[in-house]
C-alpha cells in the first residue's frame, strides 16, 4: 500500500510542474508587463526609471524560466506575489477565502449524495416503472439548466417571492448557505443520479444477485447489503470526478450570491486584470483537483480487495 | 419457435421506435437551426431598438415576453440571441471534435513518440477543472465571443483525443486495415478513408451529447461578462443583464433562461436518440 502511494505521489510531480507551468505561462504570455499594469491600476503617470526599478524589484527583468522557478518555489513557501489591486499578499488572500469555498463545496457534495444515492437506487430497483421514469425525467430537466439560471430561479422564488432566504450572503451564514448549496446540488445531483442508477443497474444484473434471489434472500437485503457494497466504489469515484465541475460551478454561484470565496475572488480579479490572483487561483484549483483524484484513487485501491490482495 | 418469432417482432418494433424518435428530434433540431439562421427576419421588432417609454413591460399581447429595461422587445432579443448562442456553440463543438479526433487518431496510430508527448499534454489539460481554466483564458484574452470559444476549445479537445485514440487503436490491427495497407494505401489514406469512417459513430454521438454542456459553459462565460459584449443579444449576457432587475421584471431572466433550457434539452434528447440508434446492443 505504502509503495503504491509513494509511486502515485512521484507520478504526480510532472503533472504538478506541468499545470503550474501552464498557469504561469498563460498569464505571462497574455498578461504583458505586470509593472505597467500595476501603475495603470493606480492611475499615475511614472517615468521609465521608476518602471525599470520596479521591474527589477519584482524580478521581472530575469529570464522567463527563472521567474517561473521563483514563482513555483513561492507557491510552496506561501509567497505568490502581491495583488495589483489591493496590494495585499496573494497567498494570504487566497488562504483567507478558501474556507468559504470549501464549506460550500462540502455542503453541496453532501446534499448531492443525499439526493442522488437514494434516487439512483430507487430508479434502478424500479427499472422501467413510473418512479424510474419520473426520476429520469427530473434528472434530465436538472441536467439541461445552466447553474446560473437555476440560481436566479431559486433566488426569485425563495428570496424575492417568499422572502424566506436572503438574496445575497448576509450575517446569517447558515441561511445564506442554503441557496448556493441547492444551486450547485441541482445540476450535480441530476448528473450523478443517472450515474448511480447505471452503476446499480449493472450490479443488479450480475449472477450473484440472481443466486441470492434463488436462495430466497429478501430483495431489500440484497440491495442494501450486497449491491450497495459492490457499487459503492464506483459511486465514490464518480463523485470525486464531479469535483472538477463543482470547482468551476463555484465561480459562477459565488459571484451570484456574493459568497466571499475564492471563486468570486477569481471572477473579480479577472475583471480587474489582477493577474497574480488569477494565476494563483488557476494553479491551486488544478492542484486541489489533482489531489482529490489522487486521494480517491488511493481509497479505491485500499477498499477494493481484488486490487489490494493482488499485490 | 413461436416465442422466438415474438421477440424478433418486438425487436423490430423497438428498432422502429428508436428510429422514429431519432427522426423526430432531428426534425426538431433542424427547426431550431433554421430559426437561429433566419432569426433576424423572424423578429417582430428590432432587437436593439430602445424605447424607454415602454421599459420593463410585463409579457402581454404586443410584447409576448415583455420588454427589458431599455424597452427592447424580449421576444425579438431571445430570437436574435439564438443565432450567436447556437452557432457559436456548434462552431466550438466542431473545432473541439475535429482537433481532438485528429490528435487522437495520430496518437493511436503511431504508438510511440508523438503518442507519449500528446497524451501527456492532454493529461495536463484534463487536470484542470474546465470552467476554471476557460475562465482564466477568456479573462486573459479579454472577453468577446471568439475568445470565449477559444478558451473552451483549449480545454475541450483532450476528451475527444482520448476517445479517438482508443478507437483508433482497436481498429489499427484489424484485417481490413492490413488488407488496405497491402494494396498500397498511404497512411493518410488509411486514416481518412478507412479508420475515420469506422470511428466516426461514437465520436459523433459524444460530440452531439457535448453540445448541451458546451452551450451552458459558453453562456456561463457570457453571463460573467467574458463572452458576448452588450448590446449584442446573447442568452447568457441577457440573463446577466436581467439579474439586477429580478425583483421588478423576472421575465428578463426567465425568457432567455427558458431559451437555453429548451435548446439544451433538444440537443440532449437528440444525442440520446442518436446514441440509442448507433448502439448495436440497444438495437438488438
Amino acid at each position: 500500500m505504502l509503495k503504491y502511494i509513494i509511486k502515485r505521489l512521484l507520478q504526480m510531480i510532472p503533472v504538478l510542474i506541468g499545470i503550474t507551468f501552464l498557469s504561469f505561462a498563460m498569464m505571462r504570455l497574455a498578461g504583458g508587463d505586470a509593472v505597467t499594469y500595476m501603475y495603470e491600476n493606480t492611475g499615475t503617470a511614472v517615468s521609465q526609471e521608476v518602471i525599470d526599478q520596479a521591474r527589477k524589484e519584482y524580478g521581472l527583468d530575469q529570464p522567463f524560466l527563472v521567474q517561473y522557478g521563483r514563482w513555483f518555489a513561492g507557491m510552496i513557501t506561501g509567497d505568490m506575489g502581491i495583488s495589483y489591486v489591493s496590494n495585499r499578499d496573494v497567498y494570504d488572500t487566497f488562504i483567507e477565502k478558501l474556507p468559504a469555498t470549501v464549506l460550500l463545496m462540502l455542503s453541496s457534495l453532501v446534499l448531492t449524495m443525499m439526493i442522488s444515492i437514494p434516487l439512483g437506487i430507487i430508479s434502478a430497483v424500479r427499472h422501467n416503472r413510473w418512479v424510474d421514469y419520473l426520476i429520469r425525467f427530473l434528472s434530465f430537466i436538472g441536467n439541461s439548466m445552466p447553474n446560473f439560471f437555476v440560481a436566479l430561479v431559486l433566488m426569485y422564488f425563495f428570496s424575492v417571492k417568499l422572502g424566506w432566504l436572503p438574496v445575497v450572503t448576509s450575517e446569517n451564514r447558515l441561511l445564506s448557505l442554503i441557496l448556493p448549496t441547492l444551486t450547485l446540488a441541482v445540476s450535480m445531483a441530476s448528473k450523478y443520479t443517472r450515474q448511480v442508477r447505471a452503476t446499480v443497474l449493472e450490479e443488479l444484473n450480475k449472477d450473484y444477485v440472481m443466486g441470492a434471489m434463488a436462495r430466497g434472500v429478501r430483495g431489500s437485503v440484497i440491495v442494501w447489503k450486497n449491491v450497495m457494497k459492490a457499487s459503492m466504489l464506483t459511486i465514490i469515484t464518480l463523485l470525486a470526478l464531479s469535483v472538477g465541475s463543482l470547482l468551476g460551478g463555484t465561480t459562477i454561484v459565488e459571484t451570484i450570491f456574493m459568497w466571499d470565496g475564492v471563486g468570486k475572488m477569481a471572477v473579480d480579479a479577472i475583471t480587474m486584470r489582477d493577474y497574480p490572483i488569477v494565476q494563483a487561483y488557476v494553479a491551486w484549483m488544478a492542484v486541489i483537483y489533482v489531489l482529490v483524484n489522487l486521494v480517491t484513487d488511493i481509497i479505491y485501491h485500499y477498499l477494493d480487495p481484488r486490487v489490494r490482495l493482488s499485490r | 419457435m413461436n416465442s422466438g418469432k415474438i421477440t424478433e417482432r418486438k425487436q423490430k418494433i423497438k428498432k422502429n421506435h428508436i428510429k422514429r424518435k431519432l427522426i423526430f428530434f432531428a426534425v426538431l433540431t433542424a427547426l431550431l437551426l433554421l430559426t437561429a439562421a433566419f432569426a433576424e427576419y423572424l423578429c417582430p421588432y428590432d432587437p436593439n431598438e430602445q424605447n424607454l417609454m415602454i421599459a420593463q413591460q410585463p409579457p402581454g399581447a404586443s410584447h409576448l415576453l415583455g420588454t427589458d429595461r431599455f424597452g427592447r422587445d424580449m421576444f425579438s432579443r431571445v430570437l436574435a440571441g439564438s443565432t450567436i448562442s447556437i452557432y457559436a456553440t456548434l462552431a466550438l463543438v466542431a473545432v473541439v471534435t475535429a482537433v481532438g479526433t485528429a490528435v487522437g487518431m495520430i496518437c493511436g496510430w503511431y504508438d510511440k513518440g508523438a503518442d507519449a508527448v500528446l497524451m501527456r499534454l492532454s493529461d495536463l489539460f484534463l487536470a484542470f477543472p474546465s470552467l476554471v481554466f476557460a475562465l482564466a483564458v477568456a479573462g486573459v484574452l479579454g472577453g468577446g465571443i471568439h475568445n470565449a470559444v477559444i478558451a473552451l476549445a483549449v480545454i475541450g479537445w483532450p476528451k475527444f483525443a482520448r476517445l479517438a485514440r482508443g478507437l483508433t487503436m482497436t481498429q489499427k490491427n484489424s484485417p481490413y486495415i492490413m488488407a488496405a495497407k497491402l494494396s498500397g494505401c498511404s497512411t493518410l489514406g488509411l486514416l481518412l478513408k478507412h479508420v475515420l469512417p469506422n470511428i466516426a459513430g461514437p465520436v459523433l454521438v459524444t460530440a452531439v451529447l457535448d453540445i448541451g454542456t458546451m452551450m451552458m459553459e459558453l453562456a456561463g462565460l457570457s453571463f460573467l461578462g467574458l463572452g458576448v459584449q452588450p448590446p449584442v443579444a446573447e442568452w447568457g449576457s441577457m440573463i446577466n443583464d436581467g439579474r439586477s432587475m429580478l425583483q421588478i421584471s423576472p421575465w428578463m431572466v426567465l425568457a432567455p433562461g427558458a431559451a437555453i433550457f429548451i435548446t439544451v434539452m433538444i440537443f440532449n434528447l437528440l444525442g440520446d436518440a442518436l446514441r440509442d440508434y448507433m448502439d448495436p446492443k440497444r438495437r438488438g
